[in-house]
């Protein structure tokens, strides 16, 4: 799985950071910054619940988990 | 060797012959539309190797069968936004050789078995275009949209948002408009000048198409070229042409020239090397590719390191405002990149309480940490929003650190080499 962000719903609300910090850091406003330096993170399969949870409570609605 | 030569020189293709944009003139020199069917055309823009011209360069036929095997009615889009300033191709193709375009648009509406077709454009060029339109007689009607004047408004999804009746910003891009574009419908978006090609291509041949550029780029491509020359305008060459002949058809360089601008605004600096060949392999060195045909003549006496902060600005006030890091990241890297010109354009910065603008510059010195602040932030922004208007921004100015590599030394040590270089 791969974790999109839709970057016309997000709005560095930072929950995503916070859930999932072994894949995503923060910019300087705020902004998820996947931490592989690709815009689509691979999810390793023992982060898929902690990625699923960021998904769900994304206050913007901006994450998706995606199919390779 | 002379064959190579010749493929790759400046000629008249798409604009050969009367530019008149008459139906009368166009039959009388490139006849009617010959009879395709859906396969024929997507094998005729697959072996004739033919690319977007509207930047990108992706392989026309991949989008023509992505769309057609989605197996529900379709939609096609000829697309002549040109937002980008130093670009003019397409806006003279509207008005020298329109039906081309609009032979090209039926025949990606045959290959995908489209049931709309519109052209998205300049509003200014729909009263003649509505004039052939009723005299064309296609079999699939075409509809106009009128293009809004900004950067991004070209940009695929924004393309189909725009022909959806929303705002003409980038959506993003999780499904692809090629399976789910306007009203849900594939939908194929492609540059007008793509389509132009096609048109040729379905009446002259493979062959022929294939013996204009190289083997691995074929074909030949609008470029508009400005700056220092002594003509600017509109030319058109095979790829691989080199730098100096298609300056020399735009005029030849008004004085000497300190580097050129290939691309556009999204594009890369490349030496002013007349031998250069102007295709995606030959600038890649230079992290740059033909793009859309522009080229840009920096003269010496003009810095390039300047002209590139000028450039990120304008870019920076470009965004649609709807990606975090674009909307952000942008301004602050344009405006990192200002300080370490040293003399930052301030329009449109507010002025801050009590201080006067000279004392503002004066707080505003070039320092060596800002060159690695750039890079930090170009860092940033890539890859992070809905388009690529961050990444073509970051390829700009990362290009202009590295071909102007001794004017930012200079910078740094609080001189300007094309300042004095104009002494």
């Amino acid at each position: 799985m791969r974790l999109h962000i839709d970057w016309t719903a997000c709005d560095g609300r930072g929950l995503c950071a916070e859930l999932l910090p072994e894949l995503l850091t923060e910019d300087d406003w705020g902004y998820p910054v996947p931490r592989e330096g690709v815009p689509e993170p691979p999810v390793p399969r023992g982060l898929e619940s902690a990625a699923r949870k960021a998904v769900d409570r994304c206050p913007a609605l901006a994450l998706r988990l995606v199919k390779e | 060797m002379t064959g190579v030569a010749a493929a790759a020189a400046v000629q008249r293709r798409v604009l050969a012959g009367n530019r008149d944009g008459r139906l009368d003139s166009h039959l009388a020199r490139h006849g009617r539309l010959p009879a395709l069917d859906a396969g024929e055309v997507i094998d005729l823009a697959r072996d004739a190797g033919l690319t977007g011209r509207g930047g990108a360069g992706f392989p026309m036929w991949r989008k023509l069968a992505a769309v057609a095997e989605a197996g529900r009615p379709a939609v096609v889009i000829a697309n002549a936004a040109e937002g980008e300033p130093a670009s003019g191709k397409d806006k003279a193709l509207l008005s020298y050789q329109p039906n081309l375009i609009l032979d090209g648009l039926q025949l990606a509406a045959r290959a995908t078995g489209a049931r709309a077709a519109h052209l998205y454009g300049p509003a200014a060029s729909f009263a003649a275009l509505r004039c052939l339109l009723a005299g064309r007689r296609d079999a699939v009607p075409v509809r106009l949209h009128a293009a809004p004047d900004a950067f991004v408004s070209g940009e695929e999804s924004a393309v189909v948002a725009a022909v959806s009746g929303r705002g003409a910003v980038p959506a993003d891009k999780l499904i692809r408009i090629t399976r789910a574009g306007v009203g849900g419908a594939p939908t194929l978006v492609q540059n007008v000048e793509t389509l132009a090609h096609l048109a040729l291509i379905a009446r002259h041949g493979v062959g022929w198409f294939r013996a204009a550029g190289s083997p691995d780029e074929p074909g030949t491509f609008l470029a508009t070229v400005s700056g220092a020359v002594a003509a600017p305008g509109v030319v058109e060459a095979g790829y691989g042409v080199p730098l100096g002949e298609l300056l020399a058809a735009a005029g030849g360089p008004a004085g000497e020239l300190a580097a050129i601008l290939v691309g556009g605004y999204h594009g890369g600096w490349v030496p002013a090397d007349p031998a250069l060949p102007v295709s995606r392999a030959g600038l890649a060195p230079f992290g740059a590719s033909p793009g859309a045909g522009v080229v840009v003549a920096l003269p010496v006496g003009s810095c390039g390191l300047a002209e590139t902060a000028r450039i990120a600005g304008y870019l920076a006030g470009e965004s649609a405002g709807q990606c975090g890091p674009c909307v952000n990241g942008l301004p602050r890297l344009a405006e990192t990149l200002a300080d370490l010109t040293g003399a930052p354009d301030l329009r449109g910065v507010p002025e801050p309480a009590g201080l006067p603008g000279m004392a503002r510059v004066a707080a505003r010195r070039s320092r060596p940490e800002l060159v690695a602040e750039v890079e930090r932030l170009a860092g940033l922004v890539a890859g992070r929003g809905a388009c690529r208007h961050p990444d073509g921004t970051v390829r700009l100015v990362r290009s202009a650190l590295r071909t102007f590599e001794a004017e930012v030394a200079a910078h740094l040590a609080g001189h300007c080499l094309a300042t004095e270089a104009r002494r």
